[in-house]
């Protein structure tokens, strides 16, 4: 699934990495424990969660994900976006619960990790 | 080649800090990938329990044709039982740590399971040192 219909699936909005929307995820991984999406080897993967600081993006980077989904609307600070940037991330916002949005891009397609 | 980085306990803003320049330095030595992925997810971890579980300490990085040698040496509380923080789930990290994203108790076993070699030394009331080693 491309990220612009991920995009379209949760009326997202995008905060940065606009020129990768037609990149490709195959799976998606919903976590808020960071140590938890280390432990994965998955490419073409999208990360959902609430947790919305430097160590989100500074886990994705080491973890060699593109993109970033924050549910329930969780702000993403300057410093952030910066690093994400830096970094070519996509990063993405909705306003649905993490179970609402983990149920939407299931039923559209996205296939688990596990 | 080698490299020394400081490390500031409590300090979250810049966890990661060091791994991120490490990854950029592997990644223009040409590096594979794979291979950077997994020493860099071991580096960034043991740097965050740095921040997460000590004052403050050192990461020092060496790198040859033959391996990336990686040694973290931090002042703080020591880990009184090293085999029972190796295990999965086994943390201690305060309610701050886990607002963070992090405190699952995976970062010993995700360590262990990303380099060649991995050894830890502790000393309660001292430090904890942890040297990992990967081949290439
Ligand atoms: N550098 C250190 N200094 C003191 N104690 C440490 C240090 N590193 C690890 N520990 C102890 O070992 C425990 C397990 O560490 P581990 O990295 O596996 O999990 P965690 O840091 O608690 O959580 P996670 O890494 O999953 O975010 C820690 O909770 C802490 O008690
Ligand atoms: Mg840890």
């Amino acid at each position: 699934m491309k990220i612009s219909e991920i995009i379209k699936v949760l009326n997202a909005s995008i905060a940065c990495g606009e020129a990768y929307i037609e990149t490709n995820i195959e799976r998606g991984f919903a976590s808020d424990l960071m140590s938890d999406v280390l432990t994965l080897d998955t490419d073409k993967m999208i990360l959902i969660t609430g947790l919305a600081n430097m160590q989100t993006i500074r886990t994705v980077e080491m973890a060699d994900v593109q993109c970033i989904l924050f549910v329930r609307n969780k702000q993403i600070s300057e410093d952030m976006l910066k690093l994400a940037q830096e970094h070519n991330m996509v990063l993405l916002q909705c306003k649905y619960s993490m179970f609402n949005a983990v149920g939407k891009l299931y039923q559209a397609g996205l296939e688990p990790v596990y | 080649m080698e490299f020394v980085y400081e490390v500031e306990g409590g300090d979250f803003t810049k966890a990661g800090n060091a791994s991120s320049a490490v990854k950029k330095t592997l990644k223009q030595l040409n590096v594979n990938p794979k291979v950077v992925k997994r020493i860099v997810v071991a580096l960034y971890e043991a740097e965050v329990n740095i921040v997460a579980h000590a004052y403050n300490g050192t990461i020092k990085v060496t790198i040859n044709s033959e391996h990336i040698h990686i040694v973290l040496d931090d002042k703080g509380p020591g880990i009184p039982d090293i085999d029972l923080a190796m295990q999965e789930g086994y943390s201690t990290a305060s309610s701050k740590v886990r607002e963070m994203g992090f405190g699952a108790g995976m970062g010993l076993p995700n360590m262990k399971k990303n380099v060649d070699e991995l050894n830890v030394s502790s000393e309660v009331d001292k430090g904890t040192t942890v040297e990992m080693i990967t081949y290439l």
